[in-house]
């Protein structure tokens, strides 16, 4: 009994953490960009299918990949936000109206970047195995590529709240997002700082999608649901707050370990359920709408 | 508005609908066999554009629930057909569309823009999983067989569906309702404070405009002859209209109709054999017409045809001076 319920808790750490780290980029993106981006999933497996090329075709060792590929996404990002949403912020009329039409837009670019991915990987399941020893956490044993997934996310979360808390680019993100045109008054480039911001949710994507890699076997079109995950962790953590990202990520994740250990076929159910129920309670999320991180 | 202004301002549209109904009833006789089962899945998605545009299309609310509503119907038809008639099926589907809508008006109401988006992709996605999960755990099966309706009244079905969604959205754009939607969608604040009865008229119009898509969903049901969640609650099923109604533009009644009609067709010639360039394409469309072109089509040609129409008076102009001149010399 208290083995299975310690089994759930780091199932759920484990789970989480991969789940706060997804979230994080699409919290970024939307809480000072406005962009939803439910393409995030696309560039997830993309990184995801970019380190498994990269494992079997010239193995390198996928933690040396994500040097790689998390930058190669931050400058993906940051053209397609010079460039398209750029253009399409200029045009709307309002905040509410750029939302709606980023969405859609973002909608676009799932089906271009799925199927671009579906063209050159095929359809079918991918995965490699490294680091896949055992290792023993309170009586139970979990391969070690999964511990050190969450080793990884919890630094990279922890490193990345410093980095938007005490930097001087991370202020000048939390300025944009809270009084644009305050904070563009005092000199902050928003156009530059607006494409960072979804340069950086991209790179994230990046790193999580190298992950991912690391855990699970890859398909192309699974982008969606792991959009998914970060649309209900973000909703739930309350859309645009960086600490609710984080801390939704991790209890979500215990949650649906917890469902997983009932009956693994409800987990979806239980997903839809607790994002449908959380936006009609609570649209602002369980911890309120904080656009920064704190 | 009177109808004697309808008649004087809607003319052309009064002559045009009939024709166009009467046209679409005939058109299976009039083109090979192959075409003519296009023909269907045309008709499909031109009514389930036609009805996600009477309550989006005004108002901007961009719902993404078609999939759940329209797969409601089919469900609704897999349940029932081996024991009523397939015109009482056709009607139950719409109402169990139309009740699960009026669930989702009501609980929507708070939610406007993305939350409004997400809500009812989220709800679409835990109709069609709970179903799933009802289907494997609860029935015991996978998918279900439905025993399947001829063409021809397959397509006799869909025609009076389309029919209905053509005058019900020419209707509604020339009553009160139609207008109340239209000020919802300029401004919801504004409209309230004139005595709009704003959620009265938003759950009313959703509700009823997606009686439509479970309707489309119970007749289908009868073409596709087997079915699961996947291909009842396909998300595409959602997305498509959306991409249809904008592609076309939602501000003239035939906008929409044109969208769709033009994304079939790029559908019917792509799908079997690159399902994913078709998919890639239709990405690529949405995002250049949402971004570059949001007025549709429709919007580029009426641009066109002020161009052209400004060129012809300018040459017209032009061709007159030139003959005064001539006549002025002569003298």
């Amino acid at each position: 009994m208290i083995e299975s319920a310690i089994d759930i808790v780091v199932t759920g750490l484990i789970l989480g953490g991969l789940y706060a780290l997804i979230a994080v980029g699409l919290s970024l993106q939307y809480g000072v960009g406005r962009v939803l981006n439910v393409s995030h999933g696309e560039f997830i497996i993309l990184a995801a299918l970019g380190a498994y090329s990269l494992y079997t075709v010239a193995g390198i060792h996928p933690l040396v990949a994500v040097t790689l590929i998390a930058p190669a996404l931050f400058v993906i990002g940051y053209v397609l936000d010079r460039t398209m949403f750029n253009d399409l912020r200029r045009t709307s009329i309002n905040e509410d109206h750029f939302e709606g039409r980023s969405l859609l837009v973002s909608f676009g670019l799932l089906f271009v970047i799925q199927n671009l991915m579906l063209v050159s990987w095929g359809a079918g399941l991918r995965g490699y195995s490294v680091l896949n020893t055992p290792v023993e956490i309170l009586g139970n044993r979990y391969g070690l590529n999964r511990v050190l997934a969450l080793v990884v996310a919890v630094t990279a979360s922890l490193a990345f709240y410093l980095f938007i808390r005490h930097t001087r680019l991370g202020k000048a993100i939390r300025a944009a997002a809270e009084r644009p045109d305050m904070a563009e008054t005092l000199g902050v480039n928003r156009k530059r700082v607006l494409a960072i911001c979804f340069g950086l949710g991209a790179g994230l994507a990046g790193l999580a999608g190298v992950l991912y890699s690391m855990m699970f076997d890859i398909q192309a079109s699974r982008g969606i649901e792991l959009t998914i995950v970060a649309i209900v962790v973000v909703v739930v953590g309350g859309l645009g707050s960086i600490t609710g990202s984080l801390l939704g990520g991790f209890v979500l994740g215990l949650v649906i370990a917890l469902v997983n250990f009932i009956d693994p076929s409800l987990s979806l159910v239980a997903f839809y359920f607790i994002f449908v129920v959380v936006l009609l309670i609570r649209p602002s999320g369980i911890f309120g709408r904080q656009i920064h991180a704190d | 508005m009177l109808i004697s202004t309808v008649l004087s301002e809607e003319k052309p549209a009064l002559v045009a609908i009939p024709v166009v109904i009467v046209a679409v009833g005939i058109a299976p006789q009039m083109v090979p066999e192959a075409i003519g089962i296009s023909l269907i899945t045309v008709l499909m998605y031109v009514v389930l554009t036609l009805s996600w545009t009477m309550f989006s299309g005004p108002t901007g609310y961009v719902s993404l629930a078609t999939a759940g509503l329209f797969g409601v119907g089919v469900y609704t038809s897999a349940i029932l057909r081996d024991r009523v008639p397939i015109e009482l099926i056709v009607l139950l589907g719409g109402i169990a569309a139309f009740l699960v809508a009026f669930a989702i008006g009501l609980l929507t109401l708070r939610l406007k823009g993305v939350y409004f988006i997400l809500f009812t992709f989220g709800i679409a996605a835990l109709i069609r999983s709970s179903v799933q999960w009802w289907e494997t755990h609860v029935s015991g099966t996978v998918g279900r067989h439905v025993t399947g309706a001829t063409n021809e009244t397959v397509y006799l079905l869909l025609t009076i569906l389309f029919a209905f969604a053509l005058i019900g959205g020419f209707l509604l754009r020339h009553s009160s309702p139609g207008l109340a939607l239209r000020g919802i969608g300029e401004n919801e604040d504004a409209a309230e404070h004139i005595g709009i009865d704003i959620t009265r008229i938003k759950v009313l119009t959703f509700s009823i405009s997606t009686a439509l898509m479970g309707m489309t969903g119970a007749v289908m049901a009868t073409r596709f002859r087997y079915i699961d969640p996947s291909i009842a609650f396909n998300p595409l099923i959602s997305f498509l209209p959306v991409v249809m109604a904008i592609l076309g533009g939602v501000s003239k009644l035939y906008g929409p109709i044109l969208g769709a009609v033009i994304l079939v067709v790029l559908q019917e010639f792509l799908i079997t054999e690159h399902p994913h360039v078709y998919l890639l394409l239709f990405g690529i469309t949405l995002v250049v017409i949402v971004i570059w072109l949001p007025g549709g089509l429709v919007e580029l040609a009426q641009k066109w045809y002020i161009k052209l129409k400004i060129q012809w008076i300018k040459l017209r102009m032009r061709t007159t001076r030139f003959r005064r001149e001539r006549e002025a010399k002569k003298r």
